[in-house]
């Protein structure tokens, strides 16, 4: 997790990890990007483009602050890990989900900063990455603007405001819908340094790890996060933030 | 890289305007369907703004007065407003006198640069409101129409518009000042022929489009135009309404999408999730549908999730 973090942001460590790497698959949504994130997200893993990871977005971008991703592999089998990025973003990565007990399924809001691929890459547990995705038009600015609540002046009053509830998927599976009141600063907007929920643990009634997710600065302000965990009965979370603030929550008690 | 240019070359020389379609904007030119004595309505594309239609999208209509012809929302662009304004001259013998405003949104006000601003008029809340928004506005119109925009600056319309009776060269209009569709509605009633402009509070088999609607406010002005005796109705989006059906289909829209979105989130689906669900049949002809509910998602899920999704 720790080595994708620093991949992430720093081209340097990129440079060190492509030259490592096999020649990635040609990318069929021809991205100027591509080779670069296959490079230093997946390194020499294998990699495969695989109709069944189903990236759902809508047909335009109505705010760029704002796009809905919903990430469906579940007809993928034993999945353990979601990488959900956009190719052409200023902080490409938005989550990366490691599935503990839980379903491949994942939806949140991420930030566009321009026309770019955004795309789910699924790991299985032989290690190949299957990869999905699409281009998505959109105005500038989701990532170099303001939130939102900055221009109101509130986020402060406002952060860490948790809501959250659960649905039954299915049989022994549970949806688990959170959300967090946070400014998600992307540190690209002059004089407002970076300031986001890095991390989201998601545990069952016992405090078995059911998933962990590392979180960007490209998820949409106030984020939300839906997930389907295989546990029923009570389901406690906790969002950990840059400055360690620690946002808590309890579904289903 | 050097393929493509060899190819556009080549196709060029066999056929320059396929070759150049795509960089430069066509014209635009607008066609008038009579409605009645001295008024005809523009039909905007019953589309999404895009290149391909020049933003040309609302529609638009022309009332011919002994002062010169009203021109009620004039377009998305400097020459979108030029081109409805020599049709108007056209049809109605007289330049334009006077042009309405019915909101804030591009595809009905931008066009308002080709006119002086002495003789643009909108209710008041627009002014504010293009005062807010309008370079906003300017920004993504020459993002998305490029050269169909050229010329056109951000020109406030005078925001001096109120309820009440209207006269101007002889022509007795009755002006609603409503609000729903955005915060400063626009409707006029052309008293010589009866026919209700409605601008974007009524859409007519074109789904409606919300992105500073507040749906309490827009079904009271839907209760007021209702209520209003007229003989034909010209939706802000949409085919001229001549069987009274546009304003009940609008209601009907408005209504299933704020159920649907609050069921939605009750039942627990994320928003693209939201913007995938079934749309009835009975909206079958309705245009542009699946994209009006992907915009509404957009512009209604948060304040919905944080009012129905349980504190913790």
């Amino acid at each position: 997790m720790r080595r994708l973090t620093i991949a992430a942001l720093s081209s340097v460590a990129s440079f060190v990890v492509a030259a490592n790497a096999q020649a990635a698959p040609v990318d069929p949504l021809k991205s100027p990007m591509w080779e670069h994130h296959a490079a230093r997200l997946f390194g020499s893993d294998k990699i495969v483009f695989d109709p069944r990871v189903a990236v759902r977005i809508p047909e335009i971008a109505e705010n760029q602050r704002v796009f809905p991703v919903t990430v469906d592999a579940r007809s993928v089998p034993d999945v353990r890990r979601i990488v959900l990025f956009a190719d052409l973003n200023p902080i490409p990565v938005a989550l990366d989900y490691r599935l503990a007990e839980a379903e491949p399924f994942v939806a949140t809001r991420i930030k566009l900063d321009q026309r770019t691929p955004v795309r789910a890459a699924v790991q299985t547990a032989d290690g190949t990455w299957h990869v999905g995705g699409a281009w998505i038009d959109a105005a500038g600015g989701g990532c170099s603007a303001p939130p939102v609540s900055r221009v109101k002046g509130d986020w402060a009053d406002h952060l860490g405001e948790v809501r959250g509830a659960q649905w039954l998927e299915k049989a022994g599976e549970t949806r688990l819908r959170m959300t967090f009141r946070h400014p998600m600063d992307t540190g690209l907007v002059e004089n407002i340094p970076a300031y986001n929920i890095e991390h989201l643990s998601i545990r069952d009634d016992s405090g078995k790890s059911l998933g962990e997710m590392e979180i960007f600065g490209s998820v949409a302000e106030d984020p939300a996060f839906t997930v389907v965990v295989n546990a029923r009965g009570a389901i406690s979370f906790e969002a950990r933030d840059s400055a360690g603030l620690r946002f808590p929550g309890k579904v289903g008690a | 890289m050097r393929l493509d240019r060899r190819a556009l070359v080549l196709a060029g020389l066999l056929s320059p305007i396929a070759a150049f379609a795509e960089q430069f904007a066509g014209k635009y030119n607008p066609l008038a369907d009579p409605v009645g004595d001295g008024l005809w309505m523009v039909r905007g594309a019953d589309e999404a703004i895009g290149f391909a239609n020049g933003g040309a999208i609302a529609n638009s209509a022309i009332i011919a007065t002994d002062a010169g012809a009203v021109l009620f929302d004039p377009g998305v662009s400097r020459e979108h407003g030029l081109a409805l304004g020599a049709l108007a001259q056209r049809l109605t013998g007289k330049a334009v006198g006077r042009v309405y405003v019915s909101h804030l949104h591009p595809d009905h006000a931008m066009g308002a640069a080709a006119f002086d601003p002495a003789i643009v008029h909108a209710l008041p809340a627009t002014r504010a409101e293009l005062e807010r928004d309008g370079e906003g506005f300017s920004d993504a119109m020459y993002r998305l129409l490029a050269d169909w925009m050229k010329g056109t600056a951000v020109v406030l319309p005078q925001g001096d518009l109120s309820d009440g009776q209207a006269e101007f060269g002889g022509r007795k209009f009755r002006l609603l000042a409503l609000k729903g569709h955005s915060g400063g509605d626009l409707a006029l009633l052309d008293e010589a022929t009866g026919t209700l402009i409605a601008g974007d509070l009524v859409f007519h088999d074109r789904a409606p489009s919300t992105p500073h609607a507040s749906l309490p406010d827009w079904r009271k002005s839907l209760d007021v135009l209702a209520a209003l005796p007229h003989r034909l109705l010209l939706p802000g989006h949409g085919p001229i309404d001549r069987d009274g059906s546009a304003i009940a289909q609008t209601r009907d829209w408005l209504d299933w999408l704020e159920a649907t979105l609050r069921d939605s989130v009750a039942q627990g689906f994320d928003m693209s999730e939201a913007g995938e669900l079934p749309i009835p049949p009975r909206f079958a002809a309705l245009k542009a549908a699946r994209y009006e509910l992907q915009r509404s998602v957009s512009h209604f899920y948060p304040a919905l999730e944080a009012e129905l999704l349980p504190r913790l």
